[in-house]
């Protein structure tokens, strides 16, 4: 299948490229770039393929990343193990969300409303609760080992985050495939044509949600791992809501690659911006934020659309 | 006679004060060609929601296939054979008309190959066939109209509520989409693809009903007023007056004589 | 749990803080009446003004209520701007883009007030910032007092303006028949950019009566957004009473549950509300059932 062909081509490449580098520089932006890659493909797999856009995203990465380290920390599990248990309890979150919201048939904006109040909600509770820090946060003590998920150079949190991405890219194909996939746009496109033609709505959108969650809480705990600290703000703040969100939509929504390259772009533009005017609170934000509205305003589809319009122009014949 | 495959007794339905359906009962048989008629307003597509599950009745029941279905949910009717279009048409827009009623096949096949091509022998059925790469939202009205019907075809209906099908197409066009709605419930003429499925249409455009429907029920104002054969109906005086008005059936006869 | 005294100055607290949430509220339910989107920009313009209000007051000694006549016009203009030149642009009556827009804008503005003003928390001093008034048994600051008596004000000239006058009767009739409207010849573009900067302007005379009271900083405006969402989904979307009533109901219950919880928790109390609205009456309590 193309779609195979693609990826692994892109796992040979980015691997490869790994291997070769040894500059500092290039490594970290490599894992940065991955690492935000993830967050967008977790959100397009709900927004972009399943259309129900969340505002709070933040919600199942703070948990992942809560999980994964109070598991390491206050009950002694293995990293490795940690992982499981954030991805698991991530899903949970979401099946227990998405079961209450679309039980009650919340969509569009109130949909992107109530998932922002449940992030609030947690980063609430976390400042609050002692078991996790309170609003000091929680730090991972360093110990590097592969055993212990800590690595010495960035080749191997790269390889831990590359392993990730191909995995949701993996996915990503799975739904352009499936009956799922299937199913599940259908829903976006029109919620009540799908119901009446035989597709369970509401199943299928806890399903889109929950295998969202999964990679999200993976990027959570991939966090913790590579930072050794998490807080509340960080973890459940609009910041990395917004990031997975805007970097899905600048790629291009419900496509395989456009997370990518919607990653990929704003982390390239965020670097510039810093190289440029240094490291100013908010600065980042503030392109993120006009880059949202520039796309949305002038190229909707994303970047991704963008071939993709020119290709259809070329191919078709005008009848 | 059998069984009946839809059964309705004394279905209604209000909205606030609105009494969109009153006390309405029908039964439709199998493998037959059936029409729901009737002014604007009358209710028509509330009754289907109501059939279909997407609305539940006040009162009354819906019986499908010997089982209560009162109330239950679109997408288990349809798992148990009953499938309703809209008279808005609904396609998904940003995929192809292939992709849009693979998902209808879906219902039954679970594997994509085969859903693709159980698609592409459906859309030849119903003339779409050199439309398959198409975006639904590129098609014509006629165009999607076909494709509302070839996606609930897809899902291997025994009963298939059409919304005005017909709504919005030109005469050439009701008149080649005719035959494609008698082939659904009788097999086309050289009897090269069976049909089996039972149809009930609302409708608007009165050629096709007389053409087409063995039996016709008229809704007005909420309320069955009339039913029987095409023929009947329309000379029904009550049902006159509910198009066009009190007193219009005395002065036709009047006017007649 | 607690004595009479507290408790009513609680209350006495919330009732007044919530005057001013509802004439943000009614900004809100506004826009979303007649344009029927979601403004999430609504907090960061509120924290626009705030600094607006500050800066006028520390630079050009301006008092916050004598700054009324400017603020308010200022921030009309800013959201008639906003909505006929992007929002307008960008929405292309397509829901999901306006919500993404406005999201945006919201970004924009909060994080450009971070670059600018750090993250500082300030708050201005006038002659009768720290002066009490006693009601009863409690004790209230003479600053919310008039926060109260203006927000009142200010909803009054709303209505005012929403029953009494052309631009009103404009404005209803968009809301009720966009279609409709357009064929009688009202300008629905114009009608819509004019609802968005009576919003905004809404939040402007918020802001002239809050600042005394309260602070500004660059997330003042996040930290309102909850409180302006709930009130309006409580109210009910587009409901104006409602957005009166769900202001002084959720301003009494934001003070007791900081009261009872202690201040960060107490804050879920509103988010808690907020969900449960949506979940189970999403109409809020007079809006129209969808």
């Amino acid at each position: 299948m193309k779609d195979l062909a693609a990826i692994a081509a892109f796992a040979a490449l980015v691997g490869g490229l790994t291997l070769a580098l040894d500059s500092g520089v290039w490594l970290t932006f490599i894992m940065m770039a991955l690492y935000a890659s993830l967050l967008a493909q977790s959100w397009n797999l709900l927004g972009g393929y399943g259309g129900q856009f969340s505002f709070g995203h933040a919600l199942f990465f703070g948990t992942g990343a809560y999980v994964q380290a109070i598991a390491q920390l206050s009950l002694g599990f293995n990293a490795w193990l940690a992982l499981a248990a954030a991805v698991a309890v991530a899903a949970a979150v979401a099946a227990f969300v998405g079961a209450l919201t679309f039980r009650y048939g919340l969509k569009g904006s109130y949909f992107a409303l109530v998932t922002l109040a449940f992030a609030e909600v947690f980063r609430i509770l976390a400042v609050s609760a002692s078991f996790t820090g309170g609003g000091v946060g929680l730090m991972l003590p360093l110990r590097e080992s592969l055993g212990n998920m800590q690595f010495g150079s960035r080749k191997g949190y790269i390889a831990l985050v590359l392993g990730w991405v191909v995995l949701a890219l993996l996915v990503t194909a799975w739904l352009r495939h499936s009956r799922f996939g299937a199913q599940l746009q259908a829903v976006r496109d029109n919620e009540d044509a799908a119901r009446a033609i035989g597709v369970d709505a509401w199943a299928v959108k806890i399903g889109a949600i929950v295998l969202s969650a999964v990679f999200m809480g993976a990027g959570g705990a991939f966090y913790v791992q590579v930072f050794q600290y998490i807080d509340p703000g960080l973890a459940f703040g609009p910041t990395t809501s917004v990031e997975a969100l805007v970097a899905a939509i600048v790629g291009g929504m419900g496509t395989l690659w456009g997370p990518l390259l919607g990653a990929a772009v704003l982390h390239l533009l965020g670097e510039l911006t810093r190289n440029l005017f240094g490291q100013l609170p908010g600065l980042n934000m503030v392109v993120y934020g006009s880059v949202l509205v520039l796309i949305v305003m002038f190229v909707p589809r994303g970047l991704s659309g963008v071939g993709r319009s020119v290709r259809d122009l070329l191919r078709r014949p005008r009848g | 006679m059998a069984e009946p495959l839809l059964s309705l007794q004394g279905v209604s339905i209000a909205f606030g004060g609105l009494r969109a359906v009153q006390d309405v009962s029908l039964q439709v048989q199998p493998g037959t060609l059936t029409a729901l008629i009737g002014p604007n307003g009358a209710g028509k597509t509330t009754l289907f929601a109501l059939m279909s599950g997407f609305l539940r009745p006040d009162t009354g029941t819906v019986h499908f296939d010997g089982r209560d279905i009162t109330g239950q949910a679109p997408h288990l009717n349809a798992r148990a054979g009953m499938t309703r279009t809209f008279q808005i048409v609904q396609p998904f827009a940003a995929q192809t008309v292939r992709e849009n009623i693979a998902v209808g096949a879906h219902l039954r096949e679970p594997r994509r190959a085969a859903a693709l091509a159980a698609a592409e022998r459906i859309a030849q059925r119903v003339g779409l066939g050199p439309l398959l790469d198409q975006p639904a939202g590129e098609l014509t009205v006629a165009g999607r109209k076909r494709l509302e019907l070839a996606r609930a075809l897809a899902t291997g209906p025994k009963l298939l509520l059409l919304d005005e099908v017909l709504a919005g197409l030109n005469p050439q066009e009701i008149a080649e989409m005719i035959p494609v709605v008698r082939a659904i419930v009788h097999g086309d003429a050289a009897g090269q693809q069976l049909g089996g499925v039972t149809v009930l249409m609302i409708e608007h455009v009165m050629q096709a009903v007389m053409n087409l429907a063995e039996h016709v029920w008229v809704l007005a104002q909420g309320r069955l007023i009339a039913q029987g054969t095409p023929a009947e109906v329309t000379r029904n005086e009550q049902v006159i007056e509910a198009y066009l008005g009190h007193g219009t059936a005395a002065r036709l006869q009047g006017a007649a004589r | 749990m607690f004595d009479f005294g507290i408790l009513f100055s609680s209350v006495l607290n919330g009732v007044t803080t919530g005057a001013v949430y509802a004439l943000i509220a009614l900004g809100l339910t506004l826009i979303y009446g007649v344009l029927h989107i979601i403004n999430f920009a609504h907090g960061a313009a509120l924290m626009v003004a705030l600094y607006a209000v500050y800066l006028l007051k520390t630079q050009w000694g301006i008092d916050p209520y004598l700054a009324l006549p400017i603020v308010v016009p200022g921030m009309f203009a800013l959201g008639y701007g906003l909505q006929r030149g992007v929002i307008n642009r960008a929405g292309r009556g397509k829901d999901e883009n306006i919500l993404l827009v406005t999201l945006g804008i919201s970004i924009v503005l909060e994080n450009l007030a971070l670059l600018v003003f750090k993250s500082d928390t300030r708050s201005i001093e006038t002659p009768y910032t720290l002066s009490t008034v006693a009601i009863g048994p409690a004790t209230i600051s003479l600053a919310k007092l008039v926060a109260f008596g203006g927000a009142v004000a200010a909803s009054a000239v709303l209505l005012l303006i929403l029953t009494r006058t052309d631009l009103g009767r404009a404005i209803r009739a968009v809301a009720k028949e966009k279609h409709g409207a357009k064929l009688m010849g009202i300008d629905v573009e114009h009608v819509y950019a004019m609802c968005f900067g009576i919003g905004l302007a809404c939040v402007g005379a918020a802001a002239c009566f809050l600042l005394p009271a309260y602070y500004v900083n660059p997330l003042v405006g996040a930290g309102f957004v909850p409180v302006a969402f709930t009130i309006v989904v409580l109210g009910g979307m587009g409901s104006f009473v409602g957005a009166l009533v769900g202001g002084l109901l959720i301003g009494v219950v934001e003070s007791l549950g900081g009261l009872y919880l202690g201040e960060s928790l107490g804050q879920i109390g509103i988010f808690v509300v907020f969900i449960a609205v949506l979940l189970f009456r999403p109409q809020g309590l007079f809006g129209a059932k969808a």
